[in-house]
């Protein structure tokens, strides 16, 4: 079997499994920028959705595909969310830096 | 190989390549158009596995949305980011090592399926008039009539919540108060002060 064969399920799953690691590399990287790391949290959403359309379509299950779309309804209202909270903090802090948010702390 | 396999290995790896600029980018604006071309490319990859409306989907809310949501809040905020990455080099080594095991684990426990042929064929073409969004559609407003509304409920949350936080009351502006203008009196603006004359010396 050659490399670049027809691609199976274990293609679009290697394909998502490494947009994910990416997303996780991606997170480490810009520890100190947060709109880099919500941007590597829609790129992890992106890698399961694919996942999810992989398997309805191998499996002729359209299921997985309604999953995908409640996964984007939750994906957006999060993303709407955090930028509001990212807008709310740079206006009190002044700052957008991870490692300076420490004012929770005791 | 066929002509859609072709496509489906170009869109991975311009995929892959776009997650790659997403991540590493020095400006957050072009990390932004990157995430835009690997959503608009995965787009593409679900057209491949036969799910149009999500692909539409896809390009519609993400692309058109949440991106340009992205950008205005990026553009918005006056950050100094070459700041945000005077360490950048240094998390290096832990995220490639976690990334790279992270990829590893998974690729093993995958590739069996890959070593075995015709475990996971694909399934044979769709009937004639089959529609990918009718067949949602059905599944949607019958079986999953509650989650959906439940989706509704949480999108109101998300909307009220976003207002919410970043609203704020701020009246710099001058302005009138009609109220107080009916309400006024005559007293509340002159008064009428008795004082004795006074005569200039001669």
């Amino acid at each position: 079997m050659s490399l670049l064969s027809q691609p199976t399920l274990t293609h679009y799953l290697v394909l998502g499994a490494i947009l994910f690691a990416i997303s996780v590399i991606g997170i480490f990287l810009n520890r100190r920028n947060v709109i880099i790391m919500l941007m590597a949290i829609e790129l992890m959403l992106l890698a399961v959705n694919l996942n999810f359309i992989a398997f309805a379509h191998f499996l002729a299950d359209p299921a997985g595909q309604i999953f995908v779309f409640f996964i984007l309804t939750v994906a957006a209202a999060e993303s709407a969310i955090g930028l509001a909270i990212l807008v709310l903090l740079f206006r009190n802090v002044g700052t957008i830096d991870v490692e300076e948010l420490g004012r929770l702390k005791g | 190989m066929t002509f859609q396999t072709a496509v489906f290995y170009v869109f991975a790896a311009i995929l892959v390549f776009a997650a790659l600029r997403v991540v590493t980018s020095r400006n957050p604006v072009h990390a932004a158009l990157w995430l835009v071309l690997s959503f608009f490319t995965a787009a593409g990859v679900w057209m491949l596995l036969q799910a149009e409306f999500l692909a539409i989907v896809l390009v519609l809310v993400y692309v058109g949305a949440v991106m340009v949501l992205f950008l205005f809040v990026v553009m918005m905020l006056d950050v100094n980011f070459d700041k945000l990455r005077e360490r950048f080099r240094s998390y290096i080594p832990v995220g490639a090592t976690v990334g790279i095991l992270f990829l590893l684990e998974m690729t093993l426990v995958l590739v069996g399926g890959y070593l075995q042929p015709g475990s996971t064929s694909a399934p044979g073409p769709v009937p004639a008039g089959y529609s990918n969004t009718r067949a949602l559609g059905l599944q949607i407003y019958t079986d999953y009539a509650y989650p959906l509304e439940i989706a509704a409920v949480i999108l109101l949350v998300a909307i009220i919540a976003a207002i919410a936080l970043t609203h704020r009351e701020r009246r710099e502006s001058k302005y009138q108060n009609p109220s107080e203008q009916v309400r006024v009196r005559a007293s509340d603006r002159l008064r009428v002060l008795r004082m004795p004359a006074e005569k200039r010396e001669p």
